[in-house]
């Protein structure tokens, strides 16, 4: 634990006088190095949102079909039949900054040992990056890199990539936003929740050797920004071991399936300390760990390494001891290691044993639970009000918009993401009914009718202008995605992304963003049970633009009743659902043809958006709909485009409106669906809105080979088509 | 018939990944799907044997490498060469080839990038486990998943497998025309599935188990595992 | 006795190496325009224990066709051989 400087050894751990001091206070003595190491890491940003937690407090966590809300592993929601969806996003993106690969591979790692840790099957990954302009070479690195590390980690266990999504800011350059969420399968009686342990249950860790990997990782990547020379913090990422991964897998669901587990905890950022201290502080029991019985990689390792290490693809089972035979032949015939490195005792104690001498003695509640909490200082940024002014709505535009168009199209932002999906396998398990691409993933649960519905969504650009509504709006945009398909959003997991929450700026959009996404969590019925928090995504002074994501997950009660986006049949009406306001502020068009970020994002009516969302899932059930698809990045343009590209047939429509064209096409305002819709059932349709008071517009039919905008622009489908595949393979060389 | 459904043994390595896929296939055809465990001494009776896709034993030094080695495989050789049928999928075609059941080998895709889409794929005969109820020129849908499928053979052996008619499956155009746009991975003469010269054996990269379920996509799949059933019907 | 030997694993000439050709297409764009014939292989080390090193080598020869390297289309080098 060296250090250059000669500064004490808890700041070079990362904690502050203060935070000293109350750990001197849980003890009531000197912490030894060994402690300190371990408060450390549990103490970090990463493991105890001591900047974050007072915000995070003010989420609604409630609702019908909660079954486990934050402050596990992964949250879980009642889909019926005795079945329970577990899910939970994470970001990973520090790591990935250092190694693309390596990190974004570990971060599906981690994420799906999660949800194991709940007792579910995997069965989904949705990954929402971002990164900067694909222009810069490093960019590209880091580009294909993290979906090269995506693909080989997901490909490798089994577990389907079937949406997430992908966009490109410069402030995003020296540190991309790399985040992951699983979404997993369960009877929901059996979901292991731990707290069936007694005292004398034995912690059994199972799979991989523990190793120096990521010593100090969630201290040191995750709770500091990143600066020039971040090379140095290489032994910090991890590397992971998919197969090894794949086997945890299948030999936790067996435990699981059988009864033989009384817990079961991921070793992630803080490895054993964490999993350790919080499986016992759960229960107000203590445990002893017997360090000798770690079944070590290299040698020479100090007890803060062995209980600080972040080496993956472990996991750490509570176990009866009377059932530890059964549970260790599981794990030997997947070919797993597993070892009883301690157990849980009355008191609550965390005691580390090594060699025959206690190292390390501390409350496991203080670690885990007793961490400190900030209200850190906060105020909006310099100049915003100058920002917000320079609103793009009304600056002239005589340009082509059939050009503008094509431009749109072919912004990265919004260029078709096959390149980045093609690497992913959409299809394994056999569930998945609509994959990448999509408004949202579909995936169909064996043996029901019933389908999941997810996606994952967050509005970087509405957000860095208005961190309250860019929040709000992605929890909008993600209900209106689950909603096109047809089915009801449940529940919300999220990853709020964001630079140092000690800069008072950074502070302050974070707030507004947790306000943001609460408010709009609230208005449309979708709790929050889980999440995580990123902090210092910044360097050199720079930070990302404020990254609230939100993962949604919903209900189809008959997967046959699934929606989808592309036109179905020639001859069916497209009608825009919601209203088209002159709002270009924030948007697309407005920075690829304007070269503007700037102006007031679209405003957000929550209740219009929630007559939206129930107007689609009752359409749907009605079988009204031959498609769906939700307006946002690129407008009304781009959402008729991309239902042309999936359906296979043009369409000719006019623009209604008192709007000049372009911001008819391109204006972003919320709450708006393309559907196509059957003539005969048009009306049926119309009234269904009208009751729900949905504004209605019948713009023109599907069609022809052609996207055909009347007084506009007539484009070739199939040319318009190769401008919006063609960009990213284009950018990245194939 | 002998009045019960062919009974399809899907071998589960610890790296498999589309063995309940595979099995379900079966199912939903109408066979018996029978799971196999690659340490399993022998095949339980089955009357044929599908070797699933993933990643047998991670396959880190190379695809299906230390897979054939696995108790289950001299088990395996032998109902091939009694002429049962055999078929690998993906990671079982790896397996298969680096076994010596069948020619040839699988290198990593052109691209250099793992490919998971849609392909056309055409019937170049009918004298394989997988094409006994298809007539060579027929064009189906199905999906390839993969890093490491492209299809190589040492110069020579090549022309001798295209001349003794090994090639079942070619990748195509929607239209069965053959150009390097419709081929996913690079392979040689556009190969995505070969037999051995009984044509019991046939290793495929495409994942015929994925497209059995038109709630779940095109079913190209369904005739070339409907094929397989039948073959194994004919020994029940 | 104890010997270290390095397995270097290449495609057989005349196969396409992609991954040789993208190293290749590579290297101009940082300077070096002087340079062809790039191929990508696997290098594996291992110790062997046997009473001589041309027992160790042919157990190792052995290893390197079996498991080490596709002889349908890579081929094998064995090198060194140090006794450590």
């Amino acid at each position: 634990m060296a250090t250059r400087t000669r500064e004490p050894l808890h700041r070079a751990l990362g904690l502050t006088d203060d935070e000293l001091e109350a750990i001197r206070g849980a003890l009531g003595r000197d912490p030894n190095p060994t402690e300190l190491a371990m408060y450390a890491a549990m103490w970090s940003e990463h493991c105890s949102y001591k900047s974050s937690k007072l915000h995070l407090r003010t989420l609604p966590t409630e609702g019908e079909a909660v079954l486990v809300g934050p402050g596990r592993d992964a949250g879980a929601v009642d889909v019926g039949d005795g079945l329970a969806v577990v899910f939970k996003m994470e970001s990973h993106s520090h790591p990935s900054a250092i190694e693309p690969s390596q990190g974004a591979a570990t971060g599906v790692g981690g994420i799906v040992r999660d949800v194991l840790a709940m007792g579910a099957r995997p069965v989904a990954l949705l990954d929402p990056l971002r990164f900067g302009p694909l222009t810069e070479e490093r960019n590209r690195w880091l580009f294909a890199g993290v979906v090269a590390g995506i693909g080989g980690y997901g490909n490798c266990i089994g577990v389907p990539t079937v949406g997430g999504e992908v966009a490109f800011a410069a402030p995003h350059s020296a540190n991309p936003t790399v985040n992951v969420m699983c979404v997993g399968l369960a009877p929901a009686e059996r979901l292991l929740l731990g707290h069936r342990a007694e005292p004398g249950a034995l912690l059994l860790l199972i799979g991989a050797a523990t190793g120096r990997d990521g010593i100090g990782g969630v201290s040191v990547l995750a709770s500091r920004t990143l600066e020039e020379g971040a090379e140095e913090s290489r032994p910090s990422v991890q590397i992971g071991d998919p197969f090894a991964e794949k086997l945890l897998i299948e030999a936790c669901l067996e435990l699981a399936d059988r009864g033989l587990l009384e817990g079961l905890q991921d070793l992630g950022g803080a490895g054993l300390t964490c999993a350790a201290s919080e499986s016992a502080s759960r229960l107000g029991l203590g445990v002893e760990l017997e360090l000798d019985a770690v079944p070590l990689r290299e040698e020479g390792m100090e007890p803060f390494e062995i209980l600080t290490s972040e080496s993956q693809e472990r996991m750490l089972a509570l176990v009866r001891p009377e059932r530890l035979g059964e549970v260790r032949a599981v794990c030997e015939r997947w070919g797993l290691a597993s070892a009883v490195v301690g157990r849980l005792v009355e008191g609550g104690a965390m005691r580390v044993w090594r060699a025959g001498a206690v190292v390390a003695e501390v409350p496991a509640r203080s670690l885990a639970d007793e961490g400190p909490a900030y209200d850190r200082p906060a105020g909006p940024p310099e100049g915003r009000a100058e920002v917000l002014a320079d609103d793009p709505t009304f600056v002239a535009f005589d340009g082509d918009p059939g050009e503008a168009f094509l431009a749109v199209l072919g912004s990265p932002n919004v260029a078709s993401k096959r390149w980045v999906y093609e690497q992913y396998d959409q299809l394994v398990q056999g569930r998945t009914l609509q994959g990448p691409g999509a408004d949202a993933a579909a995936i169909r649960i064996e043996g029901t009718l019933r389908a999941i519905v997810c996606t994952t969504d967050g509005k970087g650009r509405f957000a860095w202008l208005d961190p309250y509504l860019g929040a709000a709006h992605s929890v909008a945009e993600a209900a209106r995605n689950v909603a096109c398909a047809g089915a009801r959003p449940l529940a919300v997991t999220n990853c709020l992304n964001f630079g140092s929450p000690e800069e008072p700026a950074v502070m302050w959009a974070f707030r507004e963003a947790v306000r943001g996404m609460g408010d709009a969590c609230r208005a449309l019925g979708t709790p929050v049970t889980g999440g995580n928090v990123s902090f210092y995504n910044a360097s050199g002074g720079r930070a990302i633009w404020p990254t609230p994501v939100v993962g949604m997950v919903g209900l189809l009660p008959d997967h046959r009743l699934l929606v989808r986006p592309g036109f179905r049949e020639p001859g069916h009406l497209v009608v825009l659902l919601g209203e088209t306001l002159p709002e270009l502020g924030g948007s697309e068009f407005a920075e690829v043809v304007l070269g503007k970020v700037s102006g007031r994002p679209p405003a957000l009516d929550l209740e219009r958006e929630r007559a939206l969302v129930e107007l689609l899932v009752e359409a749907a059930r009605a079988d009204l709909l031959g498609s769906a698809h939700d307006c946002s990045d690129g407008g009304l343009a781009v959402a008729l485009a991309e239902s042309a590209f999936a359906g296979g047939m043009g369409f000719a429509v006019s623009l209604p409106w008192d709007l000049p064209a372009h911001v008819a096409l391109f204006a972003e305002s919320a709450s708006r669906a393309v559907v196509s819709v059957a003539p005969e059932r048009a009306e049926e349709l119309e009234a269904l809105a009208a009751r729900l008071g949905v504004p209605w517009a019948v713009l023109g039919e599907t069609g022809g080979p052609l996207l055909a905008v009347d007084g506009v622009f007539e484009l070739d489908l199939e040319a318009a088509r190769d401008v919006w595949e063609g960009a990213i393979p284009g950018l990245v060389g194939g | 018939m002998a009045g019960r459904s062919p009974r399809v043994g899907v071998v589960t390595f610890p790296g498999s990944l589309d063995d309940r896929d595979a099995l379900r296939a079966v199912r939903f055809l109408g066979g018996e799907g029978v799971p196999l465990w690659h340490a399993d001494p022998d095949l339980g009776g089955v009357d044929a044997v599908i070797l699933p896709g993933g990643f047998s034993y991670g396959d880190y030094l190379r695809t299906g490498a230390i897979a054939r080695f696995a108790p289950v495989m001299e088990e395996v050789r032998r109902f091939a060469e009694r002429g049962g049928p055999v078929l690998g999928i993906c990671n079982g075609f790896q397996i298969l080839c680096e076994a010596g059941l069948l020619p040839g080998a699988l290198a990593r895709n052109v691209s250099l990038r793992f490919v998971c889409r849609w392909v056309h794929v055409r019937v170049e005969t009918a004298a394989s486990a997988i094409t006994g109820e298809l007539v060579p020129g027929e064009v189906l849908e199905v999906p390839v998943k993969h890093g490491e499928g492209r299809y190589v053979a040492a110069p020579g052996d090549l022309e001798r497998i295209e001349a003794e008619g090994l090639v079942v499956l070619r990748y195509c155009g929607p239209g069965g025309e053959l150009d390097d746009r419709f081929d996913p991975n690079g392979s040689a003469g556009h190969v995505a599935a070969v037999r051995n010269e009984a044509g019991n054996v046939v290793g495929l990269m495409p994942h015929p188990e994925h497209a059995v379920d038109p709630d779940l996509g095109p079913t190209g799949g369904q005739p070339l595992l409907a094929s397989l059933l039948g073959r194994a019907l004919a020994r029940v | 006795m104890r010997f270290r030997f390095e397995v270097v694993v290449s495609l057989k000439p005349g196969l396409l190496d992609p991954q040789g050709k993208a190293v290749e297409g590579a290297l101009p764009a940082l300077g070096w325009t002087n340079v062809s014939g790039v191929r990508v292989g696997k290098h594996v080390e291992l110790t062997v224990e046997a009473p001589d090193e041309a027992r160790a080598r042919a157990q190792v020869e052995e290893m390197a066709r079996r498991l080490l390297s596709n002889p349908v289309i890579e081929e094998f080098r064995v090198l060194a051989g140090e006794a450590v």
